[in-house]
């Protein structure tokens, strides 16, 4: 059985590292927030200007000027800091964010990572994805192994316009975990019941050892 | 020194001409200058270029001024939410220059700091670079990104004083420091006006050196996507 969405976003989650501030994109990412592990206390940043991300207001308790990179309302911890947007991708160009966990429509065997466009038909922008790709000291995408099709979303090359080159650390997909390293991906675990068989076959990227 | 205005419409006289480049305020529909739009609407203004982060609703925020076909030039990062901007982007009617977000932020926040260039790594590799200078510092490969001085800026605060320091209120603040410090002329609007004194000196989120007019005013301040948790029973 192939991970689920909670099962991606939970072993992800366990990329998280005790005291570093982190950028969860939208879509699977997001859910992240609810794995955090015991002991580990992590800083969500949202890139419209804020550190410290608390969770959904309860009913009523909507605030129409905090909100996050996605739209939508949400909440203040404590220890909850508010910047202009300039300053949010100074910390995020300077190398201060630690780990981007973001979603993606293709990411090949060097690294490289399409998100934002598919020409002609989704043309919406890119927001923050390419200076979080190119500033943050750790990039890991969670993503399907596959597309609707049943495509390889790992590949040699990618096919669409690029977000960042080679700017990928790691890919979490329902199948597995692979990372990016010298000469193409290498595998470092299969998800529960997938074997390695299954996951090499779903991958158009070279495997290296 | 008074900067405060008694409406928008008097803000905004002598200052409105077709093709001109304004810089906005805003995150989605968050912090917007929602009374400013709404008079330059109203104004007919044509040709304009925004720099803004996004582009509205169909309905709202600049998506008002796509509904009127004011506006001839977008500089976004994201542009997702307005079905009327992408029929006029795809049909050709409406130009677009995509930012990243981070690159369109310090655009806005280097021209206010009379920096008209500066080199990122944010895009190296990627479409955005095309055409760009490049230059290897340290062993890394960067691009040139230029300032963006716009001819007004139109922003939204939360509080003002009279002669123009500005506060802003949690993620509201966003793009609206940034992009009140890269034009020629900045307008705010606030929800409310104190006078000097009332604002706390060590509080004050952009100093009133760059604001020029001031507005105060009821804002609807929509929320684009509400959502919320359930209280837990007790």
């Amino acid at each position: 059985m192939p991970w689920d969405r909670e099962q991606m976003a939970a072993r992800a989650a366990q990329e998280l590292q005790d005291g570093t501030y982190v950028n969860l994109g939208i879509g699977i990412p997001t859910l992240v927030s609810n794995y955090i592990p015991e002991g580990v206390e992590v800083t969500l940043q949202s890139e419209n200007g804020m550190l410290g991300m608390g969770p959904f207001p309860y009913d009523g308790e909507e605030d129409p000027d905090l909100i996050n990179a996605g739209k939508q309302t949400i909440t203040e911890l404590p220890h909850t800091s508010y910047f202009d947007s300039a300053m949010s991708f100074g910390m995020i160009r300077g190398g201060k964010i630690a780990m981007a966990i973001l979603g993606a429509m293709e990411v090949a065997e060097n690294g490289d990572l399409a998100n934002w466009m598919i020409p002609k038909k989704l043309v919406k922008g890119m927001g923050g994805a390419m200076d979080l790709v190119a500033g943050v000291q750790r990039v890991v995408v969670v993503m399907d192994h596959t597309n609707k099709a049943g495509e390889s979303k790992l590949l040699k090359e990618c096919t669409l316009p690029l977000t960042g080159k080679g700017v990928v650390d790691r890919i979490i997909t329902n199948l597995g975990v692979l990372d990016v390293v010298e000469g193409g991906l290498r595998i470092v675990e299969c998800a529960v019941g997938v074997s390695e068989e299954e996951l090499r076959a779903a991958t158009a990227g070279t495997i290296v050892e | 020194m008074n900067k405060v205005y008694g409406s928008a419409a008097e803000a905004l006289d002598g200052l409105l001409f077709d093709g001109m480049f304004i810089a906005a305020g805003g995150f989605g529909l968050c912090g917007i200058p929602e009374l400013l739009l709404q008079s330059i609407k109203d104004a007919g203004t044509k040709d304009l270029t925004f720099a803004s982060n996004n582009a509205g609703v169909d309905d709202f925020g600049i998506g008002i001024l796509l509904q009127t076909k004011q506006v001839k030039k977008m500089i976004s990062s994201y542009v997702g939410e307005n079905a009327e901007f992408m029929r006029q982007y795809l049909s050709g009617e409406l130009e677009l220059e995509f930012n990243p977000q981070g690159t369109l932020a310090e655009r806005m926040r280097s021209a206010g700091c009379g920096i008209p260039g500066f080199y990122t790594k944010t895009g190296v590799g990627t479409q955005i670079a095309e055409g760009k200078e490049h230059k290897d510092f340290n062993g890394e490969t960067y691009i040139l990104e230029t300032g963006l001085f716009a001819d007004l800026s139109i922003v939204k605060a939360w509080k003002a004083d009279t002669t123009g320091n500005l506060v802003f209120n949690k993620t509201a603040r966003n793009f609206n420091p940034p992009a009140a410090m890269c034009g020629k002329v900045c307008v705010v609007e606030v929800e409310e006006i104190v006078q000097p004194g009332e604002l706390d000196p060590d509080k004050i989120h952009l100093p009133g050196v760059y604001v020029h007019r001031i507005i105060q005013g009821e804002h609807e301040k929509r929320i684009e996507k509400v959502t919320t948790r359930k209280r837990e029973q007790a």
